[in-house]
């Protein structure tokens, strides 16, 4: 090794005298032992067998150059694999074989350079250690000394302490000329709207037909048989403006219980229709469809953070982050027996919002 | 880093040979004094271990992931304008989608090799991030944001948050149904947050949820805003990397006023360039066997339809698993408004541990009072509270983490999420606890039993008999190298409550005073030379 | 209940052999090789049979006083071990008994998929006995499940009213209470039909009127889509998404770079 020579009491001697400024750094609560083990210095230095065995090191220069050969044959083979297995249309087979083949050519045309070079480096580059000099971080004296001086002069020379009317006048300015860049960013929604009046009304209104989702067939209540599950949107929401936002609000579970287990409030009896009930499918937490519907137990699971809902009491929250039970929509029959809404939500559905009550 | 050090290598084989390469050389430092860079840099040293690599493999698979989003921007779309889908995937042909998804779909299945290059990107960033993640562990465990390095952990842990933003906007790019219900959940969290909720959700989305904005405006932090700071802060990083050096683990002839490696060139540029190509090469061939993210199967947003089994990438899973942690009923009206606390209480907790982490080296720094530059690694064992503190904070983020996976642990284990909900609970608030204390002890009996073999030798199992009759077993003695390992680090002692100046106690003196106490109150000294000495004499 | 105890081979050893033993051990041996599972599973639907025989709901009756009764009563009244049978229809003996999970081998939660108990002539027999008592939705007519019909219809449709219970490549799901919602791959055609109309355990039904036989033909060829075209990026890795990946990549990807690091690193011989 190069710095053999390196005694360990030297290089003690050289950690406990410290240089420069760092002399009357403060060591806070570590406490420096006077009598601590000295640094023994390097240890010899093995050599590899890449050194001493002339075979092994050409068997290391062969292994590196048939690395890189590899890697250009991996090139080729990928450039290749591109044109032997072209993607055909609808032949997902085509597309997993592309996927491959190009892939692991340009795998092998990668890995042959990395290992190659780490091959070459670790058996045959010189692998002694060198070392550098640390010098502290903060800058000499003399620098720093400089560097006060410098701004004392620009000081000086402008005026910035001095004349604090200027300094002043146009610190206020700096603050205040990226304010219209905020006032800018009003544009990103569209005006004259108000998210509130927005948040607390949806597509549903008295007499809209409860339709499936997503072909838009209003359901009549004979067709909820016991134990299903409908996934209901307005009757007419594919015409509307603006679908998906409509849509994200207006979706509800239509759910059939036998109306006995229904465990109905005084003023929501008349919400339901004969044991057909009907829930926003928002979830009150952040919003994600609330959609697992369990016939036997009749417990609403919410799959993102598996909030639960009771159907047979109001959609109570009976497990997980969700605080308000799901809002009801209020339903009944037309005069052909379809399923239709009493008006929209009593309140707002989906997550909490500030405005919200 | 790569292609720096592939730069100056050239220059600086081009100045010793003559002919075509030294003219260039030539050429070029004349206009670029180029040569000052190589004489500077060329021959730096690099300390040579293994966990020093898990920076680079972040930054190598950020320059995978330049590379191959560079390619997915000339065929991705970011719009939400529908289209009825024509391409090669038949149980979506026909369906209606955004442009953005239908433009996903082609890049998967119409564009050879397009898939590759997406799975490739995917991956490399799930890489990314973890790799961030185990480099901050490092440094964290081995001390090495202490002075001069402070700055830089900060700097780093920025890197850490604009990666998972990175992230998280190009997961909400396809606007398949598992990204849109993850932009339901972030609008549903934004909205939850008290007086400006409903506004910043509203600009956010250019209107009501999910609106027909919000791909492209992430399209435009992803491939534009965010890698514009991600690379400035990078950059950053790297040269306070070289201002600073690189840290070492203490080892004999290692001190606090050298760096002990192998030169960048030629040794570390191989090693580094080769590593490079390495992580690369891992990363096709991972996105050649592995499918990542099978848009296709989610099929377009809805807002209506929801997968079983709905998570985010995993670098986002600690802020859904806390929202799911969550009891019920965290929410009230007062004064006519809404109170999420089922929102509010994640995020705050989130925040609080975000600032701890950010600002630990300097509360570290307060406690210990060292003001001295610090080059030389700490073994975790030899800082036992650090130590305790890091596997207390990791279970506490483990605990997050595996609530986003609730669900999964519940089928795949058989139990019920109810149960693995409250498991990690009570994960939350006793997991850190037990972490702590049990490293803490686990830190103190590694350290005795160094200063144990550093005095005494090793164990080496042989039983001898003393003339007395006596059984011994015989230690063997560790030559001077392998015992610098063992003794070569600082122990600190607790600060002693002092009046001041003026003869007062401050509250500030007090509380560092009790926190250094917490810190250093169990402690076990390095050996010192006289009891190597009297050490000796015992066997 | 008999096959069990004919898997122990203990009443073929004594000499004493049931009329239908060497049906059963067929069907043990079947089990036995593995790879054959699927193909009994998929083999249960009996369309033909719509004329229903006497003879068969005779044998059909002795199987389930044999084997189903002390549960679900002599008269299919069910017990409070188990719910009433009449009125299931021939579509739920045939989902229940064809995926093994009647009889139920321990109370739990919900009853799990295993090896199936009963050749496909025993199970139609239960079938036939079960629906000859009340009437109930029959075993799904051939032309439904074909597998032939509009994938995209159906991929959407499954989405809708399926995928946030059974995920939406099909991969199950979990359910409150330790309940979950079973992997849809590998279930036969008719399984999945006979789910859908007969709503086991806690899935919801979906009736004719909700989805009409087309698009559960439509849904069917989805999943059989799914099921039976390659995975076009590589290994699917449990289609679980997400958290797959990520443990995916901090195990595998991560942990085979960090081996990479530690030969970096490691000193040549």
């Amino acid at each position: 090794m190069a710095h053999d020579d390196n005694s360990g009491a030297e290089l003690a001697a050289a950690a406990s005298s410290d240089h420069g400024p760092e002399n009357n750094v403060s060591t806070g609560t570590a406490v420096v032992a006077n009598d601590a083990v000295e640094n023994p210095g390097f240890p010899p230095h093995r050599q590899r067998v890449t050194d001493l065995n002339p075979k092994k090191e050409r068997t290391a220069e062969r292994t590196v150059y048939t690395l890189f050969y590899l890697s250009i044959i991996g090139s080729v083979w990928a450039i290749a694999a591109y044109m032997l297995f072209p993607i055909e249309p609808e032949n997902l087979l085509s597309v997993r074989l592309n996927n491959l083949f190009i892939g692991v050519g340009v795998a092998l045309a990668l890995l042959g350079i990395g290992i190659g070079a780490v091959h070459w480096a670790k058996a045959l580059m010189a692998d002694h250690e060198t070392i550098d000099e640390r010098h502290p971080v903060r800058g000499t004296d003399e620098t720093r000394a400089r560097a006060v001086e410098i701004f004392e002069t620009a000081n000086e020379e402008s005026g910035f302490g001095r004349r604090t009317l200027i300094r002043n006048s146009l610190l206020g300015a700096l603050v205040a000329f990226p304010l219209p860049a905020v006032v800018l960013f009003r544009g990103l929604a569209p005006e004259g709207q108000d998210p509130v009046a927005l948040l607390n009304e949806t597509a549903w209104e008295a007499g809209t037909r409860l339709a499936r989702d997503p072909s838009g067939v209003p359901i009549k209540a004979s067709d909820v048989t016991l134990g299903s599950a409908f996934h209901v949107i307005p009757e007419g929401l594919s015409e509307m403006d603006h679908m998906l936002e409509e849509k994200a609000k207006a979706i509800v579970l239509l759910m059939r219980l036998k109306p006995e287990d229904l465990n109905e409030r005084e003023d929501r009896k008349g919400w339901s229709y004969d044991g057909i009930v009907a829930y926003s499918k928002v979830c009150t937490h952040v919003g994600c469809p609330v959609a697992l519907y369990e016939q036997q137990t009749h417990h609403l699971l919410c799959p993102c953070h598996q909030s639960q809902f009771d159907v047979t009491n109001h959609c109570a929250v009976i497990f997980g982050p969700a605080a308000r039970p799901l809002p009801q929509l209020p339903i009944a029959v037309d005069d052909e027996g379809y399923l239709i809404a009493q008006s929209d939500f009593q309140e707002a559905v989906g997550p909490s919002f500030w405005e919200r009550h | 880093m790569s292609t720096a050090t592939a730069s100056q290598a050239s220059a600086s084989t081009a100045k010793k040979s003559g002919g075509f390469t030294g003219k260039a050389a030539n050429y070029l430092d004349e206009r670029t004094s180029i040569s000052g860079a190589v004489k500077e840099f060329g021959r730096k040293v690099f300390p040579d271990h293994w966990s020093f690599l898990l920076g680079e493999v972040a930054l190598f698979s950020f320059v995978v992931i330049l590379l191959t989003g560079s390619f997915l921007t000339f065929f991705f779309q970011a719009s939400m304008a529908e289209v009825h889908y024509d391409g090669s995937y038949v149980p979506l042909k026909g369906v209606e989608m955004s442009i953005a998804m239908a433009s996903t779909l082609d890049i998967s299945f119409d564009i050879r090799g397009g898939l590759l290059v997406r799975q490739m990107h995917h991956w490399a960033a799930l890489l990314f991030v973890a790799s961030i993640g185990l480099h901050m562990l490092r440094v964290f465990f081995t001390g090495a944001f202490r002075k001069p390095r402070e700055l830089n952990w900060v700097i780093g842990f920025v890197l850490f948050i604009l990666a998972m933003a990175e992230g998280f906007t190009g997961y909400s790019l396809p606007d398949d149904v598992l990204s849109g219900n993850g932009l339901r959940i972030i609008d549903g969290i934004i909205k939850g947050i008290p007086l400006v909720g409903t506004w910043i959700s509203f600009l956010l989305f250019g209107g009501e949820f999910p609106g027909t904005a919000i791909v492209g405006r992430l399209y435009t932090l992803h491939i534009l805003l965010l890698p514009a700071i991600l690379v400035l802060f990078l950059a950053l990083h790297l040269v306070f990397v070289i201002v600073h050096k690189h840290t070492q683990y203490a080892g004999p002839g290692r001190t606090e006023k050298n760096v002990v490696g192998f030169p960048i060139l030629p040794v570390y540029a191989a090693k580094a360039g080769g590593f490079f190509f390495i992580v690369f090469g891992v990363i096709a061939l991972i996105a050649s066997f592995f499918t990542i993210n099978p848009i296709w199967n989610y099929g377009p947003y809805d807002p209506s339809p929801v997968s079983a089994g709905t998570q985010p990438d995993w670098y986002i899973g600690f802020a859904d698993g806390a929202l799911r942690l969550v009891p019920p009923h965290w929410e009230f009206v007062l004064f006519d408004r809404t109170w999420s606390f089922n929102i509010l209480a994640p995020l705050i907790i989130i925040g609080i541990f975000i600032v701890l982490v950010l600002i630990y080296p300097f509360i570290e720094a307060w406690i210990t009072g060292d003001k001295r530059e610090h080059h030389i690694l700490d073994r975790p064992r030899n800082a036992p509270t650090r130590t305790a503190i890091g596997a207390a904070g990791v279970t506490f983020y483990a605990a997050m983490w595996a609530a986003a996976s609730s669900d999964l642990i519940a089928t795949h284990f058989h139990l019920t999420m109810e149960g693995v909900i409250h498991a990690l609970q009570a994960m939350l608030i006793l997991g850190p606890f037990v972490a702590y204390f049990i490293t803490k002890r686990v830190c103190l009996a590694l350290q005795k039993k160094d200063r144990e073999i550093a005095l005494h030798g090793f164990e080496s199992g042989r039983i001898v008999r003393l003339p007395g009759g006596e059984f011994i077993e015989v230690h063997e003695p560790l030559d001077e190298y392998e015992r610098w390992r063992l003794v070569s680090f600082e122990s600190h002692a607790p600060v002693i409550l002092r009046p001041n100046a003026e003869g007062k106690i401050t509250n500030k003196a007090r509380l560092r005073s009790a926190l250094s106490r917490w810190f250093f109150e169990d402690r076990i000294a390095p050996a010192t030379k006289k009891e190597l000495e009297s050490g000796h004499d015992g066997h | 209940m008999f096959t069990k105890k004919k898997r122990q081979d203990s009443a073929a050893k004594r000499g004493r052999r049931h009329p239908l033993a060497n049906v059963a051990l067929i069907a043990i041996g079947l089990i036995a090789t593995g790879g054959a599972y699927a193909g009994i599973s998929s083999a249960t639907a009996q369309t033909e049979s719509t004329v229903v025989s006497q003879a068969s709901v005779e044998d059909g009756e002795k199987l389930f006083q044999a084997n189903c009764a002390t549960c679900h009563g002599f008269n299919l009244e069910g017990s409070d071990e188990a719910p009433s049978l009449i009125g299931v229809g021939a579509a739920a003996v045939d989902f229940q008994v064809g995926t093994g999970r009647m009889p139920m081998q321990a109370h739990n939660v919900q009853a799990p998929e295993k090896p199936v108990q009963f050749t496909d002539d025993q199970i139609s027999s239960l079938a036939e006995y079960v629906a000859s008592v009340a009437p109930g939705p029959a075993i799904p007519e051939e032309q439904y499940l074909d597998a032939d019909g509009d994938a995209a219809n159906g991929a959407e449709l499954f989405r809708i009213n399926c995928a946030m219970c059974h995920n939406v490549a099909g991969a199950g799901g979990a359910l409150t209470e330790g309940k979950y919602a079973p992997s849809l791959m590998g279930v036969s055609e008719a399984h999945i039909y006979e789910a859908m109309i007969t709503a086991p355990q806690n899935m919801p039904v979906f009736n004719d009127m909700n989805l009409s036989p087309e698009d559960k033909r439509d849904i069917i060829t989805a999943l059989k889509f799914m099921e039976n075209e390659v995975s076009v990026g590589g290994h699917p890795l449990s289609s679980l998404g997400p958290v797959a990946e990520g443990l995916f990549i901090w195990i595998f990807g991560l942990g085979s770079i960090i081996a990479v690091t530690v030969w970096i690193t490691a000193k040549s011989n």
